[in-house]
């Protein structure tokens, strides 16, 4: 089993073999961000920048304002939130090719506990113009996502995690059109990122029960408006599911999307209104009603 | 013409803009006219009839605040009519009341959140030591921009790259909106400072011509590390009533006040 980050760096050596204006940055955590690799490859590609996240936004902005198409990466606690001014006007404003890569976001981050577990990142990214979000569900889609991402002209957010998942996508990556991994009948589970495992074994259980739709809808922005309508039209009945605050994040896209234009009756799972804490990701995932044992629950209500 | 006279009309150009957009920022962009007067004029290597020329060399204003003094060089240089300067601030404008990099590409960069250009502005200079290429970097950075880690961050990473294609342009004029810059969040020793950061310090007479040119010229070949000229300037240079007055940091003259800072710019 790999992560969503050991995608990223294979996907970005390959990448930097073809293309000569791939460079990287890191804010000190190349073997984290699964950069050793790249390093080791494209020396003069490759940017130390030390624990200073906003002179790291930065610097990937003016190369990329000079034709260069930066990667920077560094765990999601830190960019965006910490250097959020910086994406703001350097990147968004000048609308700057620059693709950052988010690690470790999440409950899922485990063991070092709520101050290294992303949680606002999704909201924080799709509030801003001109960026694109997305959240790839397992190592192959991450490797996917990083190589779309590099054919855009713009900034993209991509949202990555630490432990090794399950790889459960389907079909080829495209950028803005989610897949439906499990089709059904009677309740749709629209999610992102690697807890969609949960979605996919809880569907596995109430199979006999229930017909449940799962959907991976891997980019937040622009978000599959068509895919969540049909599936609402289809189902009448949404639950979302989120490694991430309920506020701002893939449960609200959905519920926007919903709202203006087939209102049905959803249900959001994610974190509500709290830090994480220390822990196994699927005690975490436990606690915050977020494994398949809570989407079960939910289902039957 | 000469550069004093140039500087001049700059100076008029930078009271009409603020005095018609009804606000704006007078004291920096006074302060810095001789300096960008100089740059425009005769150092950057540039063509505003090729804005985005490959080989430019590069001006990351980065107290994007002071931008009526460049909208006024750029006019005076043939980037865009002189007519334009009077849509400062104004809705549609290109010329934003900050830079917009987006509305006009020529200012390399979108800047007026603090601690941010000079960062780009490695970037940038890192992007032509990759490519080989020989232009220049010049990143206009206030005093007042010091007060923020990222700058010295920026600072940092020029040292450890040795980016001597990049050259700050510190616009030491002592103030900033609340006060005196040493009251406010002292900064001082800056040379000291950037020197243990391992930079090669110049400082100057901003009022200077020959001091400017001549200390650029200096600072262009010294090999191996990114070098910074302090250029001491006095905010609202060359009107009697902002000279040295922080209180017209953020502030545009109006009615009496434009007619008499135009006379005295004569």
């Amino acid at each position: 089993m790999k992560s969503t980050r050991d995608g990223f760096g294979e996907a970005i050596v390959e990448l930097a073999k073809k293309n000569k204006n791939i460079v990287a940055l890191t804010a000190d955590l190349t073997p984290s961000v699964r950069l050793a690799e790249f390093e080791k490859k494209f020396p003069k590609r490759f940017f130390q920048c030390g624990v200073a996240e906003a002179n790291m936004v930065g610097m990937a902005t003016g190369l990329a304002l000079e034709g260069k198409i930066p990667f920077a990466s560094t765990f999601g606690v830190f960019m965006p939130n910490r250097c959020l001014d910086h994406i703001r006007q350097s990147i968004c404003y000048n609308n700057a090719n620059v693709k950052l890569v988010a690690t470790h976001c999440g409950l899922i981050t485990g063991p070092d506990g709520a101050t290294h577990q992303a949680l606002e990142d999704i909201a924080i990214m799709r509030a801003l113009p001109n960026t694109i979000v997305i959240v790839p569900c397992d190592f192959k889609e991450a490797k996917q996502a990083v190589k779309a991402a590099a054919q855009i002209k713009g900034p993209v957010y991509i949202r990555l995690t630490r432990p090794k998942s399950e790889i459960i996508s389907k079909g080829k990556f495209q950028l803005g059109k989610g897949i439906v991994l499990k089709p059904g009948q009677d309740i749709s589970i629209i999610g992102c990122g690697p807890i969609l495992h949960e979605a996919l074994l809880a569907a596995d259980i109430l199979k006999k029960k229930y017909s449940i739709e799962v959907i991976n809808l891997h980019t937040i922005k622009p978000i599959d408006k068509n895919l969540i309508i049909k599936t609402a039209k289809k189902t009448k009945r949404i639950i979302t599911l989120e490694d991430h605050q309920i506020n701002g994040g893939l449960g609200s896209a959905v519920a926007e999307v919903l709202s203006e234009n087939y209102p049905t009756k959803i249900t959001r799972l994610g974190v509500n209104n709290s830090f994480g804490e220390s822990g196994k990701p699927e005690e975490l995932l436990r606690k915050h009603g977020l494994d398949h044992q809570a989407i079960i629950r939910e289902v039957k209500k | 013409m000469k550069l004093e006279q140039t500087a001049k009309i700059i100076r008029q150009d930078i009271i009409r803009m603020l005095a018609e957009a009804g606000s704006g920022h007078s004291a920096g962009s006074l302060g810095m006219a001789d300096v960008m007067t100089a740059l425009y004029f005769k150092i950057l290597k540039h063509d505003p009839k090729k804005p985005l020329w490959d080989h430019r060399d590069r001006l990351i204003l980065s107290n994007g605040h002071i931008v009526p003094v460049r909208y006024a060089c750029m006019a005076r240089t043939g980037y865009f009519p002189v007519k334009t300067l009077s849509t400062l601030r104004k809705f549609k404008s290109k010329l934003q009341g900050h830079p917009s990099f987006h509305d006009l590409p020529a200012l390399e960069a979108s800047t007026g959140s603090l601690g941010q250009g000079v960062n780009v502005a490695v970037g940038m200079a890192l992007a032509a030591k990759l490519d080989k290429k020989h232009h220049f970097i010049f990143c206009i950075t206030s005093d007042g921009e010091h007060d923020e880690g990222s700058t010295w961050e920026a600072v940092s990473a020029a040292h450890k790259y040795k980016l001597d294609n990049l050259i700050f342009i510190l616009d030491r004029n002592k103030i900033q909106i609340s006060g005196h810059t040493e009251k406010v969040w002292p900064l001082e020793p800056l040379k000291q400072k950037y020197q243990s950061f391992g930079w090669k310090v110049f400082e100057i007479n901003g009022h200077n011509f020959n001091q400017i040119i001549s200390t650029v010229n200096q600072a262009k070949k010294i090999k191996g590390k990114p070098k910074i000229i302090i250029a001491h300037v006095i905010p609202g240079k060359g009107v009697s009533f902002m000279e040295g007055k922080h209180q017209w940091h953020g502030k545009a003259p109006q009615g009496e006040e434009v007619t008499q800072a135009l006379e005295e710019l004569q």
